[in-house]
């Protein structure tokens, strides 16, 4: 066929233009309305991407299935998205805002509590590198709540069942901050694909999630993530959401936060509300996109615009 | 939370030899002008002056505001003229005072 259209609408088959123009149309429109609620969510304006991202991401089928398979992967991490600047950040541990949960972590990690006086460190070893790879396993099957949960939720679990500490938020300090120290000993560890059978369930609803219509502007994740990919949303890059990097010092929060957190802004920007951080809505739908990121490299603790 | 610090700097360095320094610090930088959920006004809690001294020399200094964002990162260029301590130092609202040493050696 004669390629007289734009390159990246080359991926729209001819029968289905019309009407996937009109429907184009029509995401945009709601983009529009979102671009008000959500400019906040996504980044600072001044963010620029560092190189123009492939029109192939736009192709939401192999964005999907790639993994196992002998095609070529076109998933980005959202820290191709990010401008020059913001990458050197993460790049750079001396630099890396993030670094300074870590230190704090790394001192949570051998600081004694509760009536036992236990510490990360009198089961886990004395350093916290024994926990290579474990961020890349996470959300996993919890025996005792059986259902899964989050990392971040796992070790607020450790907290309370060996150091008799409250439950906590997600978004506590001393939560980030040992997050952080445990995703730092997974950097460069391929993200494992989902394998426990008993996990098959809470996939298939975070799959469902993932593309059924939600809030008042009625969109579904992938009509952004996968089918907008690349594009721009309030002079933002919209990533891929691959949760590569998480926890992340996000530049717009001046903080370290979590994977729910950043969910929410998403749920809040297309007007829906968002489940609670460590409910099992929320963690099926972290552990969707943990199984889409299957393979990638992890990154954390990032740092995003 | 303990007050805590990035500092990305080569430690040594040619004498005439232009070297990037940059410093990190851990903080809220609370502006003042928020206010809680039950309306109550936060206290202002900001870094007020940033210095770095090579003894008693002053290689650079910053003044702070509430604009500025929590967790501040500046970065400043130093000429190395000898080998020395480079003190940096952080003060600011409700009696905040942190300083960081580190060496560099000129050669």
């Amino acid at each position: 066929m004669t390629c007289t259209h734009r390159p990246e609408q080359a991926v729209i088959e001819p029968r289905g233009l019309v009407h996937k123009r009109r429907a184009t149309r029509r995401t945009a429109q709601a983009l529009i309305m979102m671009v008000m609620v959500v400019l906040p969510a996504f980044g600072h304006p001044s963010e620029r991407p560092a190189e123009p991202t492939p029109s192939a991401q736009r192709d939401s089928q192999s964005v999907q299935h790639t993994h196992g398979t002998a095609h070529r992967d076109t998933r980005r991490s959202g820290f191709e998205f990010m401008s020059r600047a913001t990458q050197t950040l993460q790049r750079h541990d001396d630099q890396n805002p993030a670094m300074l949960w870590v230190r704090d972590g790394e001192r949570l990690w051998r600081e004694p509590m509760g009536p036992g006086g236990k510490s990360c460190s009198t089961c886990h070893g004395a350093s916290p590198t024994a926990l290579r790879g474990v961020a890349a396993r996470y959300p996993a099957w919890d025996e005792a709540l059986a259902r899964p949960v989050s990392l971040n939720h796992r070790i607020s679990l450790c907290r309370q069942r060996y150091q008799q500490t409250a439950p906590a938020s997600p978004e506590t300090d001393e939560q980030l901050s040992l997050e952080s120290v445990v995703a730092l000993q997974s950097r460069g560890v391929a993200i494992e694909p989902v394998r426990d059978p008993r996990l098959a369930a809470s996939l298939e609803q975070g799959r469902a999630l993932f593309s059924r219509r939600i809030g008042q502007l009625a969109l579904a994740c992938h009509h952004c993530h996968d089918q907008n990919a690349g594009a721009r949303l309030g002079g933002s890059p919209i990533p891929q959401a691959h949760p590569t990097a998480y926890p992340i010092y996000r530049l717009q929060w001046q903080a370290m936060g979590s994977l729910p957190r950043r969910l929410r802004g998403c749920f809040t920007g297309v007007r829906a509300e968002a489940p609670e951080p460590t409910s099992e809505v929320m963690v099926a739908l972290e552990l969707f996109l943990r199984d889409r990121a299957a393979g990638m490299p992890h990154e954390g603790p990032g740092v995003r615009p | 939370m303990r007050i805590r610090t990035l500092i990305d700097m080569p430690r040594m360095a040619k004498i005439g030899e232009v070297i990037a320094i940059r410093a990190t610090i851990a903080h809220p930088m609370e502006t003042g002008y928020r206010r809680d959920s039950d309306g109550a006004r936060l206290p202002r809690n900001i870094i007020r002056a940033f210095h770095c001294r090579i003894g008693n020399r002053e290689i650079f200094r910053a003044d702070l505001f509430p604009a500025v964002s929590a967790n501040p990162y500046l970065v400043f260029y130093h000429r190395v003229r000898a080998s020395g301590e480079l003190v940096f130092s952080w003060r600011g609202d409700q009696g905040f005072v942190h300083e960081e040493r580190v060496s560099l050696i000129a050669q």
